[in-house]
């Protein structure tokens, strides 16, 4: 095959949205390393910046442009790829290549698909082709159909059996559905959703509900072997999705027969439908009998196969990128063991239990039901051997505020509201099976109630056993159950708040008897071959696996679950803290839980341990491995929340220290150190009770900006005008206390910049300045963000460079600093300094070609910025423009509030990188998919503040031909300012609303602002949710209209273009 | 009761016994995730002491369906936990108490992976489970005697057995050698009728019944130690079609003239991949066996190679090139395992239907 012959195009997920995380990282960046390894010349199109798989070095060509037919066409004219590889980089790659073909481009530029065929994928993805798939192997599928009359529907319900699940067509949210026991609430379901429906029509089908939800991954080569890598069975029983689900590996409760009749039929299926690569099946098993169903098939690496991959030790998306190619199992070898090869089934020796990470402390109105619309942003994962053991590991995880499967609001509920909760279905569920055991609650009726196994639910009551055992034994604490205690792998401060004794007396007692955690090795096959790759998990048994790596080897601390204001960019800092100790001839060893990531994949570091990012749990292995020191400066709040610790415990912290990261998170410290630096910051105060809050908010005067201290990513932070808001804020979003003060700063309207600079503690290095779009108010990381500054006077990034320089000296920062500026009145402030790697460190180091966190690890290690070669101050900005823009996951949220403020609401961020400001900013707007019209009506409803602005922004909509419609008051100004409008009623107006025109589809986009006071509140609430469950794009900023209008402009004038260019050209100049 | 593994090389492995007196064995291990049931009544187990690599076990329970021989001949089992809460519809009753009723001592709650990987590093070795204050003497005692070498005479079946309909398609003679109940089936289930002979029966009175075809069957210890089967089987090859599965795979290699060895640690489990030499298919296959067949004793017998394990390259199967004889060193009857190679059977069918 000629040079030209071997390229390939791989398309990645673009941003990270609710269902669609880190994992297409792992897996994309697996397969392009996999094509690589075969001789492949890559080329990789993916809009999200905060990624591995997007470094220039992991293919040859990087696209980061928006995955959209026009860019990816433009891309694929300008390679001329030779194949095409969609199966890795989630739903977004697969349906990109459908409409890829479907436009005939890959048949104009002859790009061969590799792997998969389309007509398999859509055989698997398309209900009607499953269906009938299905029934050709004789594959059970839940019996369905569809019908618009009454009569029929019901006589099909009872023909098929209860419970029926009805969902009309083209409702919104499932609005009108519902699940019938029995025929007549059969007759009033179908009655009323076939009347809601606006088609009439309604699907019934046969629900499979309270059934064992089990999930097999498979892989098929070209040669037709099929293996199963794994299979998962899910506590919670179909009903939640699986990605809500609490899942272990392998399946528990399946005897050799059940496990291999589902065995059989996932290889019958990806048999027929001709899957090459890896493919997910998820099926429902009736807990009374042998009889399944095939819920769905997922012809793709997937969120699961992710799972699949870091519970065996199985590279699927590696293995799958090679069966692309052509290459058989066989041929391909089991880099675990470096001997076998690919092509067997993964053996476990130990237990895996996922457990999801959901946003609701972040919505705190969100619908925290969990049914089939999928809630969570992430997940982690934990490995035992014990059940008990992984489910405790994975519940500490979380980082939810929780060490043990106790909730403790629930210690005050009554029976009766106990049982009640039994019986919902939400987040909270399996601590609530918890608390009912510890009440007395039996198995057999837990059981009864969540349809949750009784074998789950024994192995929780193991747990509560152990919990009363300790209580019984106190200060008598028994050897047999410590360690038993251990076995499950309670931490020492639980089993000390059990026994009610200090957590330094079980420490100590479990040091007296030498109960430490051994490590064992995750290698595929239950130690029948021998293991090359040290990815260990802890467990209380007697035989320990590790081969310290020496004494030359530091620890990098992950970042856990991906969660709103934590995301995939700081795996990316850790992967790359990871390599650039590799390259400094040191050894890496990577701790962290999150089984979606690269820095979890065993060839990222020298050693991985995959265990909860907890003081104890980092503590047992520093006391095993015994390295120079950690680094916590990369893995977010996780990491640089247990610096302190640590150091307590004389670990050695590289990098900037711990007394230095609290005195910019300690307010009071901060302000003294501003204070003696002459810089200056939005006026505030720290106040500890409700009387302090109002009596600061006097003296500073409103709008204020309220939030707790010690926050990430803005939690419960708040813009308040008036006491009212004030005294609701401190009631209802906070506790405040002595020991968690809240913040309360003027709230300035200006102009916000962002800078990530590297500092040795003498030196700064500041590759880029970034400014935000969204004015001050919106949280940065919910802003778009430009690099670089677009409107920053050389004489202010001056005084930016120098306060950098500054703060990081006086912090004696070494390694990464974070620094967010607001510019108010031509005055530059500084709001927040954070001495650790920031989410905007991926894009920075991306647009500018400059391996931040790579040259922050060196000065950990003690290199100086000048030792390294790199300039000082602020490197001169390239020649082109980058725009982040950020991705939000509403609507499957529930009610919940879209409009931007301080607290941070999106999932993911996509990258728009161009010759002219225009042109990033529309790639960036198209990338996130904000999906703006190019003509049409432009709904327009503006708080009273904001309607000048507006005004100026609609006549720039309508010179381009846009039409506006604007409620009463906005709409009076505007026609009173010259503007051309529509005026609409105000839902509470009645008669035909601006709700309505919303509903029949004739808004094409709103601008909505806030607004204060009662009911225009609720009013402007509900068009924002009403536009994101009709998919109205929905801008609640001017900035961002403004924005958006440039881009429209440009577009009109034709100055802004269809345009591709690879990461790799940027970086020549 | 507390209690232990001591093994041959003097490693001791500490947790709770259950059931039984201090007993010997030959340590192996098996790492098949599901099927524990299966396993410990696998007759091909006689006189070892089998590890269970994944550490739940007993979650869902047991049940007289899948037991594949009247009791079983294992010495004892080792396994990371024992589950007394078994959650399945077909669950007839406690793992725990099933081998408490068959006197099957269990050691449990150990580090069944350091037994493995003791065991993967040193070979497979003699051992003796025992209450954690057995004294040193009796458990040397224990590990100086020699392990008997008769143990396909104890499993065997003593008298001639017959199964399946009267007007199946073909009738085979079945060589017990310690045969598990699901091969018996799988030929039932392929339209055979059995008659099953104790492994010493004479090639004279099985050819007397005229069978259309003999499947020589799987069974514990070395090949080496049936010499009087191997003259038998001599005198049936070329005379009917002969199938053979592990032991009966084995044996039919030392009647061609080749010979077996003893492996390091044997092959145990549910996830072994073979290729299939003419095809250039895998196939995931259910192992168990300790013993293989020689490749280069097999250069001067007229027979073919048919298949080969993935992981370590040793023979799986084996064809005669001129005789109606096919084999294979794996169990395409799974019971526990992977149910891919079923066609197994109806390949011998084929044979038979061929004469």
């Amino acid at each position: 095959m000629t040079r030209e012959a071997k390229k390939v195009l791989v398309i990645g997920s673009g941003p990270i949205i609710i269902g669609q995380a880190a994992e297409f990282d792992y897996a994309g960046t697996q397969a392009c390393r996999s094509l690589r390894e075969e001789g492949y010349e890559v080329v990789l199109v993916n809009s999200n910046p905060a990624t591995i798989m997007t470094d220039s070095d992991i293919a040859e060509r990087v696209y980061i442009e928006p995955i959209s037919l026009e860019f990816v066409t433009e891309v694929i004219r300008k390679e001329r790829p030779y194949g095409l590889l969609a199966t890795l980089g989630g739903q977004v790659g697969l349906n990109m290549a459908v409409e890829l073909s479907e436009a005939g481009v890959l048949e104009k530029y002859n790009v061969r698909l590799l792997g998969t065929t389309l007509a398999a994928i859509k055989q698997a993805e398309d209900r009607e082709l499953f269906k009938e798939a299905m029934k050709r192997i004789n594959q059970p599928v839940p019996e369905s159909d569809i019908f618009s009359d009454v009569e029929e529907a019901v006589a099909f319900a009872n023909r098929i059996g209860y419970p029926i699940i009805i969902r009309p067509a083209y409702t919104l949210g499932g609005t009108g559905g519902g699940i019938a026991q029995n025929e007549e609430e059969m007759y009033m379901i179908a009655l009323r959703g076939i009347k809601l429906s606006p088609i009439h029509q309604i699907l019934v089908e046969r629900s499979v509900a309270g059934w064992k939800e089990i999930e097999y991954e498979v892989m098929r080569d070209s040669a037709d072997n099929c293996i199963i890598v794994c299979n998962m069975e899910n506590i919670d029983p179909v009903g939640v999705h699986t990605g809500d689900s609490v899942v272990v590996a392998p399946s528990q409760t399946l005897n050799d027969i059940q496990y291999q009749m589902l065995r059989t039929a996932s290889i019958d299926i990806i048999r027929y439908l001709e899957i090459e690569g890896g493919c997910n099946v998820q099926y429902a098993l009736d807990p009374h009998s042998n009889n399944y169903y095939v819920i769905e098939v997922n012809p793709r690496v997937s969120r699961s196969s992710a799972l699949a991959s870091k519970a065996t030790g199985y590279p699927i998306a590696k293995v799958a990128a090679k069966v692309a190619l052509g290459m058989t199992l066989d041929e391909i070898t089991n880099a675990v063991t470096g001997e076998t090869k690919a092509c067997f089934e993964p053996s476990l020796d130990y237990v895996v239990t996922k457990f999801p990470r959901w946003p609701f402390e972040k919505f705190s109105m969100a619908d925290r039901t969990l049914g089939t619309q999928m809630k969570a942003t992430g997940e982690v994962m934990a490995i035992d051997r014990t059940l008990e053991g992984s489910l405790l590991k994975a519940i500490r995880s979380l980082e939810i505020g929780l060490d043990h499967i106790a909730l403790p609001k629930l210690a005050h509920e009554s029976m009766e509201q106990l049982i009640e909760r039994l019986h919902k279905v939400d987040d909270e569920r399996l601590y609530t099976v918890a608390e009912a055991l510890r009440r007395g609650i039996s198995v057999e009726k837990i059981a009864y109630i969540t349809k949750i196994d009784t074998f789950f639910i024994n192995k929780i009551k193991n747990i509560i056993t152990v919990e009363q055992r300790l209580a019984a034994e106190g200060e008598n604490l028994t050897e047999d159950t410590l360690r038993l205690a251990k076995r499950y792998s309670m931490p020492d401060g639980v089993i000390a708040r059990y026994a009610g004794v200090g957590t330094d007396v079980v420490t100590k007692k479990r040091e007296e008897l030498a109960i430490y955690p051994t490590y064992k090795y995750v290698d595929t096959c239950a130690a029948e071959f021998e293991a090359h790759t040290p990815y260990y998990y802890s467990a209380y048994a007697t035989e320990d696996e590790v081969v310290p790596q020496g004494d030359k080897s530091v620890i990098v601390l992950g970042s856990g679950p991906i969660r709103i204001g934590q995301g995939v960019e700081f795996d990316y800092c850790s992967v790359h803290s990871s390599w650039a100790l590799r390259e400094a001839g040191m050894k890496s060893i990577i701790i962290n839980n999150n089984p979606e990531t690269v820095s979890t994949d065993f060839d990222t570091s020298d050693s991985l341990y995959f265990e909860p990012l907890t003081v104890e749990d980092v503590m047992e292995v520093i006391r095993k491995e015994n390295p120079v020191g950690v680094i916590a400066q990369f893995g977010g709040q996780t990491a640089i929340n247990l610096a302190g610790p640590l150091a307590q415990r004389g670990v050695k912290i590289l990098g900037t220290s711990v007394d230095s990261i609290d005195m910019a998170e300690d307010r009071e410290r901060f302000d003294d150190l501003l204070n003696t630096l002459g810089i200056p910051r939005p006026v505030g105060a720290l106040v500890t009770s409700h009387e302090e809050a109002l009596a600061a908010a006097a003296r500073l005067g409103y709008p204020l900006i309220v939030r707790p201290s010690y926050v990430l990513g803005g939690r419960a932070m708040e813009i308040v005008y008036n006491d009212d808001e004030l005294d609701v804020y401190m009631k209802e979003a906070v506790v405040a206390s002595k020991d968690h003060p809240v913040l309360i700063d003027r709230y300035m309207v200006g102009m916000e910049v962002e800078v990530d600079a590297i500092s040795d503690g003498e030196d700064v290095c500041i590759p880029g300045i970034m400014e935000q779009i969204e004015r001050a108010g919106v949280h940065s990381g919910d802003s778009m963000a430009v690099y670089p500054a677009q409107h920053v006077s050389p004489e202010m990034t001056e005084q930016i460079v120098d306060y950098t320089r500054r703060i990081a000296r006086g912090l004696n920062v070494k390694g990464i600093v974070n620094i967010q500026y607001i510019i108010a009145n031509d005055t530059l402030h500084v709001i927040e300094v954070n001495p650790r790697s920031s989410r905007t460190v991926p894009f920075i180091s991306k647009v500018t070609g400059i391996n931040m966190i790579a040259y922050a690890t060196r000065i950990a290690l003690g290199e100086t910025l000048k030792g390294m070669g790199l300039p000082t101050g602020l490197v001169p900005p390239k020649p082109y423009v980058a725009v982040k823009a950020p991705v939000f996951s509403f609507a499957k949220m529930g009610l919940v509030e879209i409009a931007l403020g301080p607290e941070m609401k999106s999932t993911g961020e996509v990258m728009g990188i161009g010759r002219t400001y225009s042109e990033a900013l529309f790639k960036a707007i198209h990338g996130a998919r904000m999906r703006i019209p190019e003509a049409g009506h432009i709904l327009i409803t503006v708080a009273d503040r904001d309607k000048e602005e507006a005004a100026q922004l609609a006549k720039g909509f309508t010179e381009l031909g846009y039409h506006i419609m604007a409620t009463d008051g906005t709409g009076q100004y505007f026609k009173d300012h010259g503007v051309d409008c529509v005026l609409v009623n105000k839902i509470h107006q009645g008669g035909s609303t601006c709700a309505d025109l919303i509903r029949q589809g004739k808004v094409d986009l709103m601008v909505n602002t806030l607004t204060y006071g009662k009911r225009p509140e609720r009013e402007g609430f509900r068009l924002r949710r009403l536009a994101v469950e009709m998919g109205t794009p929905c801008l609640t900023s001017l900035d961002t209209a403004r924005e958006v209008l440039r881009v429209v402009v440009g577009r009109a004038k034709k100055e802004v273009t269809i345009d591709v260019e690879a990461l790799q050209d940027y970086e020549m100049e | 009761m507390k209690g232990k593994l001591v093994l041959q090389d003097g490693a001791v492995f500490e947790g709770e016994l259950l059931g039984g007196a201090p007993i010997l064995g030959e340590v192996v291990f098996n790492t098949g995730m599901t099927g524990y049931q299966e396993i410990v009544t696998d007759p091909s187990y006689a006189d070892q002491i089998i590890t269970l690599t994944y550490p739940l076990i007993g979650n869902y329970g047991v049940f007289r369906d899948i037991v594949q021989a009247p009791k079983p001949y294992c010495r004892g089992m080792i396994v990371g936990e024992l589950c007394t809460f078994p959650s399945n519809w077909q669950n007839e009753g406690r793992f725990e108490e099933f081998l408490r009723a068959y006197g099957v001592p269990c050691l449990y709650n150990v580090d069944t992976r350091a037994i493995t990987r003791r065991i993967r590093n040193h070979g497979v070795m003699k051992g003796v489970i025992c209450p954690a204050d057995t004294d040193e003497a009796r458990i040397e005692a224990l590990l100086a005697q020699e392990l008997p070498t008769d143990q396909v005479a104890r499993v065997t079946t003593t008298w001639e057995g017959h199964r399946g309909a009267d007007n199946a398609d073909f009738h085979v003679a079945v060589y017990d050698f310690g045969v598990k109940e699901n091969i018996l089936q799988s030929l039932e289930r392929c339209g055979c009728r059995l008659t099953i002979y104790p492994a010493a029966t004479k090639a004279e009175t099985v050819l007397a019944a005229n069978p259309d075809g003999i499947f020589l069957s799987n069974g514990p210890g070395d090949p080496k130690s049936l010499d009087y089967a191997v003259e038998e089987v001599k005198k049936l090859m070329g005379k009917k079609p002969i199938f053979g599965i592990c032991m009966g795979h084995q044996v039919l290699a030392l009647a061609y003239g080749g010979d077996t060895y003893k492996m390091r640690f044997g092959h145990r489990g549910s996830n072994h991949p073979v290729k299939d030499l003419e095809t250039g298919r895998i196939y995931i296959t259910s192992q168990n066996h300790g013993y293989a067949v020689s490749e280069e004793s097999l250069n001067g017998a007229d027979v073919t190679i048919t298949h080969r394990s993935v992981n370590d390259g040793s023979v799986e199967g084996m064809r005669h090139n001129t005789m109606p004889i096919m084999s294979v060193q794996y169990h395409p009857e799974a019971s526990p395992g992977p149910t891919d190679n079923l066609y197994l059977f109806e390949q011998f069918k084929e044979l038979m239907r061929k004469g």
